[in-house]
């Protein structure tokens, strides 16, 4: 089939962008990153500069692949990545614009690509836990009931690939920092910390310049992993418990 | 109180803030309506300038009507400096296709929070120039029923009601409202931390009715006037 592709170009982070419009022969059984592959291939033969996008896994699981694809982050199959999408969702002829994510917090580096390390900056400011190195415990040692154990799963499985703040119209982070603020602070080896890990993530959030929540949810209509606002709820009273709470001044 | 103003100004503090206010006002807006059914007897306002006298001289209510004026501002306030912020936020180039698929109750009233809270507030101002201060001024006529004097704030507002952009402007402002209380009835209780498989499902039923019914009593009020006196 042969689509129409218009496709954000930008030289630069410092660069003005634009759409380029191109045309590409693609077959329904490529993914979405093969169509753009071949689209390359092409572009590296006519001696053109290829189009700069992310990826890694392509399986869904390193959330690197961070594209708008006609208005939706990872496109317009629910709970799947850019990479798990496949072509035969389009039709010969369709036209597609691909865009880049758009929040001052997440930069563009060039083309499609954008600096996420905003989310890494979280991440260092709390999403860990502190344990002594050596012989591992026996994991039954630490009790916890299996409902808890599963909701931190949820949360766990939140890939920081920042569709969350791409699709939310305040590019706010809130569904990737509650989801991992959630996973730590609902297990046993969080709970040390926990009070000191929504302080630090929330001001890290802040600082980022990331958006404020409105519950949109956007962000979880466009999550690839289905993560719910119900995190963005635990971290909001996490977070006014902890500062209202806790007997730390600063 | 460092710590409280850093707690107040972060992110999850202002929205605090405005989840806060907000309830407070969905509470106010109930008591206000209650109190304002008494235009719809027949006596010629005298049930309506009763309460009418009964609010502006009790000093438990004048005390909780300036925290009201306090939390209007606030919420106003702090409302626009979220709504520039998160434009702030998403930066100068806007998205070429633009989708937003969401989840929630409503999401033309989630996305228009702000421009819905302004429009309610050039209604407020202009709804509380008209009829608040008039009787803040004493400018109002006075009545008497049975040998007791009476600001006859009732028949300024009958006379208001006969104009026509008053009460197309009141019709306006209460669809406004509606979409408001729409998405920020429930939006004001995840805010606060409360999202429960038990409760969400009963608060989100209790945000229509409430959306639908307060808005629409008060729209009955200049239609009533304008139609029946
Ligand atoms: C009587 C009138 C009003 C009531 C009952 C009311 C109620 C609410 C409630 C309950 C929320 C949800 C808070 C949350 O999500 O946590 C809200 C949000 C909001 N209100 Fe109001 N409001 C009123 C008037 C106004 C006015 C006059 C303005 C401003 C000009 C305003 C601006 C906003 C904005 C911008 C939000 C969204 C905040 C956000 O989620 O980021 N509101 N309102
Ligand atoms: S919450 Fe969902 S959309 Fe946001 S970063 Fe995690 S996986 Fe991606
Ligand atoms: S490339 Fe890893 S999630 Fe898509």
């Amino acid at each position: 089939m042969k689509l129409t592709l218009k496709i954000w170009r930008q030289k630069d982070a410092k660069s003005k962008g634009g759409f380029e419009t191109y045309t590409v022969e693609a077959s329904t059984h490529m993914s979405f990153l093969e169509m753009l592959d071949v689209l390359n291939e092409s572009l590296i033969r006519e001696k053109k500069e290829p189009v700069a996008f992310e990826h890694d896994c392509r399986e869904g699981i390193c959330g690197a692949c961070s594209l708008v694809i006609n208005g939706q982050p990872h496109g317009p199959w629910a709970k799947t990545t850019t990479c798990q999408l496949h072509m035969r969702q389009y039709k010969d002829g369709d036209t597609i614009v691909v865009e880049p994510y758009r929040a001052v917090a997440f930069p563009v580096l060039k083309d499609l690509v954008v600096d996420r390390s905003s989310f890494e900056r979280i991440i260092q400011a709390g999403g860990f836990i502190s344990v002594n190195t050596g012989q591992p415990q026996d994991a039954n040692s630490i009790p916890i009931d299996l409902d808890t154990a599963s909701k931190a799963f949820d949360a766990a499985s939140c890939i920081g690939c920042g569709a969350c703040v791409a699709a939310c119209p305040n590019s706010s982070a809130m569904l990737f920092t509650s989801a991992k603020v959630a996973h730590l602070n609902m297990l046993p080896q969080g709970k040390v910390e926990a009070q000191q890990r929504v302080l630090n993530m929330v001001k890290q959030m802040d600082l980022e310049g990331f958006g404020r929540c409105s519950n949109i949810t956007a962000c979880e209509a466009e999550c690839p992993k289905g993560i719910s606002i119900e995190n963005i709820a635990r971290m909001n009273r996490e977070y006014w418990a902890a500062s209202l709470g806790s007997e730390k001044i600063a | 109180m460092s710590w409280f103003i850093k707690f107040i100004t972060s992110s999850l503090g202002q929205k605090l803030v405005m989840s806060l206010t907000g309830l407070f006002l969905i509470l106010f807006l109930l008591v206000h309506l209650l109190g304002n059914m008494q235009l719809f007897r027949d006596d010629d306002g005298y049930a309506f300038n009763a309460y009418t006298k009964f609010m502006t001289h009790n000093p438990l209510i004048e005390a909780v009507a300036i925290l009201l004026y306090i939390f209007i501002l606030l919420h106003s306030i702090q409302g626009v400096a979220l709504w520039l912020q998160n434009r702030r936020s998403r930066g100068p180039q806007a998205y070429a296709v633009k989708v937003t698929k969401t989840t929630g109750t409503n999401s033309f009233a989630s996305k228009n929070m702000a421009s819905l809270g302004i429009l309610i507030f050039v209604f407020l101002a202009i709804h509380m120039g008209d009829f608040w201060w008039k009787m803040k001024n004493g400018t109002a006529p006075v009545v008497q029923y049975e040998g007791e004097e009476y600001q006859d704030l009732y028949t300024i507002v009958v006379a208001s009601f006969q104009v026509d952009w008053i009460v197309i402007l009141y019709l306006v402002a209460m669809v406004g409202l509606f979409f408001h209380l729409l998405h920020g009835f429930q939006s004001a209780f995840q805010t606060l931390g409360i999202n429960h498989k038990k409760y969400t499902p009963a608060i989100k039923f209790l945000g229509w009715v409430y959306a639908i019914l307060v808005p629409l009593l008060f729209a009955a009020m200049p239609i009533y006037v304008y139609f029946f006196k």
